[in-house]
């Protein structure tokens, strides 16, 4: 397949495995960002073809997992009301909340839909008046253009049965939480490839020369990936911290200026609470003022719906990279991609679902599952 | 600081839609619900058809017989519909089973208001795919239920077909040493239903592979007797198909991944789609496991069939990991390919 086949050739994957080995004289720790990198690394065995000086740790860029639990109670209230249409990525079906998940609310006769756009969600409330139609617009900043979008098509032409529940967050004050926070062992960054293609690179400047960490912006294909891991252990050995950008060919430094406009016209930059890890400052969106009537957490009055995470659950430390998929005792046991107990083991971009999916939960020695 | 997830552990007390995903829900459905209540000796091996004596059958012939459910949306799609797919399903069961397919029953349940020029197309379809397959259905019902209560039509079916004496084709019988042959390109049914579902719209329009395998078997059970195992990886897709047959052989099985067929749209639409083509839907593919020495011989009567001209040596069943199948990756890594967990696509057969 064009433009992707050249990105999985075995040749020149072997022979940057050979140049990172090369280039290694010590041990290093890197933290992927993004949830899809976590899953192609895993999915490629990319980890495998390193040397054992090289540490990869997965990153908080999944957004299923990091939206917080009480959200998805909200969302879970909103769904179960017999006047609402609930439409999410399919991603977020299986997050379990408190009670639920979204999969069993259909089941007891919830109109819970998969749309692969949100524009998708405002044509259905366009089609079906007489229902309200809400949109559960997640993600990074990756997702907020196009949910900006539908929010910015809604308003426009006037249909009032659309709304959205908004949990939408930012990358760069998360690498600074997990950069400020005192067990923090990242000392390069494998930087989130498709959400510098929206916002641009100048963000993370700041971010690179303060903490003196280098951050490559990477892709998500194998050989981006150990293109990025290569550039990043090369900053680390010169003592350089440079932001570098591996994903050159999708991502530029000025980002999309289209995409930001429209981001910035219909959100403002908010705190926001991460699932496993706390409020963090000034790290997500929500929507503008003269938006608001498209609000569903304020139109359905479930801003009041409150929970704790129980405090002993990892996946807090698996997203900031403290701690793997498999130090946990429930990981492929008790908790599956079937029956998660976790928000890192539903979504396929978490890093608890990934070593599962590609069996690192298997003893590989006999025994089997 | 304690290391366990604390979360609340439920169990599912209604059905959900991963049930029907040929996956782990599906598995436990037979598991928990289906097994305890009604398994027998037969029951209990999980094949795709279950084959037997019966008093007065004359000459050491074993029957076959299997039952299977059509519920595909939409009912029409590019290269066939829920007629031809019922046909074909029933057939290639019995088929990748080791029997001469026979005799096919079918139950419709048609919801109120569905045109009748729709069904007629459906039945006329269904008589071209067992006239080609050499089947003849010779019994069949039809309910009628309120608007609503059925998406158009659904079809039950039963099969029937006869294994010749001396013929033993088992999931069981997987040997460390086998080599893992598939018939053809993964995944082109599944991705052709998605493609035409509301909201997808590719440029290419992907058809369908459903067909019935009987030709294509008996060519190759002729050509290689030998043939320790066969199945026709439908719902849950090859890797499903490849993990029922390592758990019930007591095997490991290694693939090569570069060596997969695939069609160059399905790889594309899975990769916009994040779907893995091992777990997408085939409805007229098998895989079968083979004696090294005589898989080449085999792969050669494949490639001369019309429906095996893109048959491929996928990998090899191995003593390590017993239960366990595992890909070495295009660069050169390795995973392991496990069960589908939940479901990836609703409603594809």
């Amino acid at each position: 397949m064009k433009y992707v086949d050249e990105y999985r050739d075995p040749r020149k994957a072997r022979l940057l495995s050979v140049a990172i080995r090369k280039a290694v004289t010590r041990p290093w720790t890197i933290m992927e960002v993004c949830g899809g990198q976590t899953h192609s690394i895993v999915k490629y065995g990319i980890d495998g073809l390193l040397p054992s000086e090289l540490e990869l740790v997965h990153g908080p860029g999944c957004p299923v997992c990091v939206t917080p639990l009480e959200l998805i109670d909200r969302a879970h209230a909103i769904a179960a009301r017999p006047d609402v249409v609930f439409c999410s990525f399919g991603d977020m079906l299986r997050v379990p909340g408190s009670h639920s998940d979204l999969f069993q609310l259909k089941s007891r006769g919830a109109d819970v839909r998969v749309v692969y756009s949100p524009l998708d969600a405002v044509k259905l409330a366009e089609a079906e008046p007489a229902k309200k139609v809400v949109f559960f617009a997640i993600g990074f900043e990756t997702t907020a253009p196009p949910n900006a979008m539908a929010v910015w098509l809604a308003r426009q032409k006037g249909v009032t049965n659309f709304s959205v529940l908004v949990s939408q967050v930012l990358v760069p004050p998360a690498l600074t939480a997990i950069l400020e926070s005192p067990d923090n062992r990242v000392q390069a960054f494998l930087g989130p490839g498709h959400v510098c293609t929206v916002m641009g690179s100048a963000d993370y400047e700041p971010i690179a020369r303060r903490y003196r960490v280098p951050i490559v912006i990477a892709g998500f294909e194998p050989l981006d990936l150990l293109e990025g891991i290569l550039l990043a252990v090369r900053q680390l050995e010169a003592g350089e911290a440079r932001v570098e950008n591996q994903y050159s060919r999708v991502a530029r430094s000025e980002g999309n200026p289209q995409s930001q406009n429209l981001m910035a016209e219909v959100f403002e930059v908010c705190d926001r609470k991460w699932r496993g890890v706390g409020v963090i400052p000034r790290s997500g969106l929500r929507l503008r003022a003269e938006y608001q009537q498209l609000d569903a957490e304020r139109l359905f009055e479930v801003g009041g719906i409150e929970a704790n995470e129980p405090p002993e659950c990892i996946s807090g430390q698996v997203l900031r990279g403290i701690r793997k998929p498999h130090d946990c005792p429930a990981f492929g046991s008790q908790c599956t991609p079937s029956s998660p107990l976790g928000a890192t083991m539903v979504s396929s971009e978490g890093a608890c679902a990934a070593y599962y999916l590609y069996g690192r939960h298997v003893n590989r020695e006999g025994a089997g599952r | 600081m304690k290391l366990a997830c604390p979360a609340p552990l439920w169990r599912h007390d209604r059905v959900v839609l991963g049930h029907g995903s040929g996956g782990k829900l599906s598995a436990e459905l037979l598991r928990d619900v289906f097994l305890p209540a009604l398994g027998n000796e037969i029951l209990d091996r999980m094949e795709d058809q279950a084959t037997c004596t019966l008093q007065g059958l004359g000459g050491g012939a074993r029957i076959a017989l299997t039952t299977d459910a059509f519920v595909v949306r939409p009912l029409f799609f590019p290269g066939g519909d829920i007629g031809k797919l019922a046909i074909h399903g029933t057939v290639n069961d019995l088929a990748v089973g080791g029997a001469e397919p026979k005799l096919i029953t079918a139950a419709f349940i048609l919801e109120e208001g569905l045109a009748l020029a729709d069904l007629e197309r459906i039945a006329r379809s269904m008589r071209v795919a067992c006239d080609e397959a050499g089947v003849q259905l010779v019994a069949g019902d039809t309910k009628v239920v309120d608007r609503g209560k059925a998406d158009g039509v659904f079809i039950t079916t039963a099969g029937v077909g006869l294994v010749p004496a001396g013929r033993s084709l088992s999931i069981s019988a997987a040997r460390p040493g086998d080599r893992v042959l598939v018939s053809g390109t993964l995944g082109d049914h599944g991705i052709a239903i998605m493609s035409v579902r509301e909201g997808l719209e590719f440029e290419t329009v992907l058809q369908s592979d459903t067909a019935s395998l009987a030709g294509l078997t008996r060519v190759m059970l002729s050509a290689c007797p030998s043939i320790r195992c066969m199945r026709d990886p439908t719902r849950g897709g090859l890797a499903s198909a490849l993990n029922e047959m390592a758990t019930a052989s007591g095997v490991g099985i290694e693939l090569r991944e570069a060596d997969i067929p695939l069609e160059a749209a399905v790889k594309s639409a899975c990769e916009l789609l994040g779907l893995d083509p091992l777990y997408v839907a085939c409805e007229g593919r098998l895989v079968c496991a083979v004696p090294a020495r005589d898989s080449e011989r085999c792969l050669a009567a494949m490639r001369e069939h019309p429906l095996g001209r893109r048959a491929a040596d996928i990998g090899a069943v191995c003593e390590e990991h017993p239960g366990v199948v595992t890909a070495k990756t295009v660069v050169g890594g390795e995973r392991v390919v496990s069960m589908l967990a939940g479901e990836q696509l609703p409603r594809i057969c």
